[in-house]
Parts: C-alpha cells; structure tokens; sequence
C-alpha cells in the first residue's frame, strides 16, 4: 500500500526528506509531503534565525508533531537569509502546504559545487517507494 | 514487522487504513486519522480502542488471594466480587515490577489480573517465582480487550450489548455472557474495558464500529492513547514508573496499604519513607516556547540539575505543551519554576495542577 505523494519536478530533494528550490544562489528548504505524512500533525517548528551559518547535511532546526521530534537537515551549506516566521504560530502549515506556505528558511549558498549531492524528483520517487 | 504478534483486530486496523507500528513486539494500530482528531473525539464522543495486546493472568484456588496479597501494593482482600482494584505488582526494592488492575471475579478464589503488554511474560515469571500456592494462568493468548472510551461510551455499549451491561460503576464489573464489562479506563473519561475471547473480537468491533456511527465513534491509535493519559497524568510502565521507581515517589501512595499483610517491598518501602522521599513526580507547563519530551533534564534556575521529564507533549486538548517529570522535593512545590533543557536550551517552565485537563463525568 503506497499512497500518492507530490514531488515536484522543479524541486531537488535530501535523502531525508527535505526539498530545495534553487533560485541562483539563494536555496528555499521546506520539507516534502511524504515527510509529513510520515510525521502527522505537525505542532512544532523551530528554526535558525537570519544570519546563522547552515552546514550540508547538518541539523538546521526541528519539526515536532504530537509524538515526536525529527531533525530538520540543511540541503546545503551557506547563511540563512529568511526564515518562514509564520510557521511558529502555524505549524500546521507543513501539513498542509509543504511545498507553498510549509517552506522554511532560505539558504545563501556557499558553493555550488554541494548541489551536486542532492537529488532530482524522479530519483527521490524511486527512494520512498523503498520506504 | 512479520515476527509481531498480532491481535485479533489487525485485519480490522488495516481495512481503516490505520498506522501500524511495532509496540512492544506487537503490531499495533498507532494512529488512523490523527492524534489530534482521535483524541478529540475521546473526549468529545466516543473512541474505541483495541487493547488486546494487554495481558490477561488468572490467579484461581484458595490460594489465590494470599498470594495476591503478597504480590501486590493494594488491599485485595477489600476486594467483593465485581469489583476492581488498581495495584502495583512489587519488588524487594519497593519498586514496581508492573502496574496492574485486579478483577475479583469470586472472592478469594478467582482473580482476572491485567498487566501491561510490555511486561506480560516477565510477570508472570515473577508471579510464579513468587507464588504462595495459587494456581496463576497465563490466558493473554485467549482473550482480546477493547476500551470503550468518552461520554457517549454508555449510551453506546447499551445499544451493542443492552441495558444490564452498563450497570456497573466506576472500578467495577459485570460479566455479560463470556464477556467481562468493567467499568475502567486510561482516558480520564468515563467508559469501558471489555475483556472477550478472542474469537469474538471482530464481530464486537463490528459491532461497536457501526451502532457507533449515530454516536460519531471512531477507532483509536495507541498515539491518542499516550496523550489522553499524559493529560490525566496517569502514569506509564517505563516513564514514570519502572522497576527503580519508589510507589511514594510516584505519587501512588494511595495504592500502597502498609497496614495489610506483610507484601513483597514493603520493608523498603517503610525504609524509604523513613529516610524521607527525595524527588516527587510533578506535572508541569512551558512558560518559553518548546514540547518537552521524555528523558529531557530539568534544572533549576542556578543551574543544577534538580529532575527528568518522563512524558511531554503537545496536548490536544489544551493545544499547549505538558510534561509530567520528576522534580527534587524542595523544587516541587505548584507555582515553583524551573528549566527544562530542550536541544541545550534552558525553557523556562512551571509546576502545576494535576490533572491537566478536568474532564466532566
């Protein structure tokens, strides 16, 4: 039983789950809807503030729902330069919206060069079909 | 997830498309809609849960009652037929082996007793271990369990199995053909747990599934299950409770009766009380922003650490965080406020009354 999940094609995925929408140098991050389904209800978003040095890979912030609590992974290194202050007192909307108003922070990259290491739709498909 | 034990409900649990989970070596439903939608509906309606993975040990002959006695916390010999006792399941240390109900089914000779799925096959060890000539049957594999739980549980349970079983009060049982109804929960709200051989499970679920629909029942998962006890603050084996917690401690002195006959911990018991408690099982609200979440350290505002969170999380029903945890004794007082460390940062919290959410009965 797998159910249907959004990816869209424009997007660059992590492994993990999160998604990234490259716009030049500047690289939006949210998570994408198979990831909040598998969380259910999120009721909880903490994120960096502007300014704060993201690595690739790393933890940039935490996504809680009623149960759990999941680490949010950086797609690639660089400065926060906006952060989705919303999502504090909408939580709700990574459910709702994850590719629209459930987006994140958006990164200034450092270098190109990591784009490399994340992965296009179809291959992402391919990786929750496994899950 | 092949080598789960399963109920006699998983069929059911996957034709509505719930969330199966490995719980405790059982392939359990853990949500269907949403924590928060199930939850509501608990408290608003009507929830249904299978809890067949609990288990279901007998203790039967004229032995059966002292040997109860000196198993458990709580006076069994209070205990006339229909009636049900919440007790403690003990150890030489005055900690808990388990946390268990105890049904008398015939006074003296024949007890139902429930115990946490988790613990079910260490129990019974210990009970046999420590058996003063009851016969103690292990039946867990013969019976499901389904709780019947909200304000509408009543009128509900009468229209599936009619008028004579609902008659029991709060902690007490009728049996109803093989079925045994007691009147006892994990939600806070009124409603039922209703024991039944297992081959009759389905059909009861059935049952209760579509008679519920004027009632808006729905099925529950073991997530709503978890945060409609964390309101309550009712404790669960291996969070607030384990087999180094102290009963006092815990908060269920009122299940520890030191004046029956002689029980397993109850010479440690005495001894803890006499040294005097050291910590004191609170719950708690955020004063900053965070969820606090089990094993999270507690601190005081000089910075020492002063407890540990043993459950937290969003509640549904209140729609801001909670956290029940142990705290030092002189930290422990309501209105008394404290750090909780969440990813290193110190949130600001506070001690308050429990429980967290008064339900009407």
């Amino acid at each position: 039983m797998t159910a249907q999940y959004t990816i869209p094609n424009e997007l660059m995925y992590t492994k993990d789950h999160e998604w990234a929408q490259v716009d030049e140098n500047v690289i939006a991050v949210g998570i994408t809807e198979y990831a909040q389904d598998s969380l259910g209800e999120v009721v909880y978003v903490e994120l960096p503030e502007e300014g704060q040095k993201v690595t690739q890979g790393e933890p940039f912030g935490v996504v809680e729902s009623v149960k759990a609590v999941s680490d949010l992974y950086a797609p690639i290194s660089g400065t926060v330069v906006e952060v989705n202050e919303a999502l504090l007192d909408q939580p709700g909307s990574v459910n709702d919206d994850p590719y629209g108003n459930g987006w994140m922070i958006k990164i200034e990259m450092d270098s190109e060069k990591e784009l490399a290491s994340l992965i296009p739709a179809t291959e992402y498909e391919k990786l929750i079909k496994k899950q | 997830m092949e080598n789960l034990k399963k109920t006699p409900l998983c069929e059911e649990h996957i034709k509505l498309n719930a969330r199966m989970v490995d719980f405790a070596g059982w392939y359990m439903p853990v949500q269907y809609t949403g924590v928060i939608d199930e939850h509501q509906n608990v408290r608003n309606n009507v929830g249904l849960f299978d809890v067949s993975h609990m288990g279901e040990i007998f203790f039967k002959g004229p032995k059966a009652l002292e040997t109860l006695q000196w198993l458990t916390s709580n006076d069994v010999s209070v205990l006339e037929n229909g009636q049900a006792q919440y007790s403690l399941l003990m150890n030489p240390q005055g900690a808990m082996v388990d946390d268990i109900i105890i049904y008398c089914l015939e006074k003296n000779k024949n007890y139902l007793v429930c115990v946490n799925a988790s613990n079910a096959d260490k129990d019974f060890s210990w009970m046999k271990a420590n058996n003063k000539g009851a016969e103690i049957i292990n039946e867990s594999n013969n019976w499901a369990q389904i709780a019947i739980q909200g304000p509408k549980a009543e009128a509900l349970l009468k229209d599936v199995l009619g008028e004579k079983a609902t008659t029991p009060k709060y902690f007490q049982f009728t049996q109803v053909d093989q079925l045994i109804v007691a009147r006892t929960g994990y939600t806070g709200e009124d409603g039922f747990e209703v024991f039944l051989p297992k081959d009759q499970a389905v059909k009861f679920w059935q049952d209760l599934l579509a008679k519920g629909q004027k009632y808006q029942a729905s099925a529950i998962g073991l997530g709503a299950r978890d945060t409609l006890r964390t309101e309550m603050k009712y404790s669960l084996y291996g969070h607030e409770i384990d087999d180094t917690t102290n009963a006092f401690e815990a908060g269920l002195g009122w299940v520890v009766k030191m004046s029956k006959p002689d029980f397993i911990g109850r010479a440690a018991l005495e001894a803890s009380k006499k040294k005097g408690l050291k910590q004191k099982l609170i719950g708690f609200k955020m004063i900053d922003k965070g969820i606090p979440r089990a094993g999270y350290d507690l601190f005081s505002f000089d910075n020492v650490q002063i407890g540990r969170v043993t459950s937290g999380t969003m509640s549904p029903t209140l729609r801001e965080p909670i956290g029940i945890g142990y705290l030092n004794l002189q930290n422990a007082e309501i209105g008394q406020e404290f750090f909780v460390q969440i990813r290193g940062r110190n949130c600001k919290a506070v001690v308050v009354k429990t429980p967290f959410v008064n339900v009407k009965k």
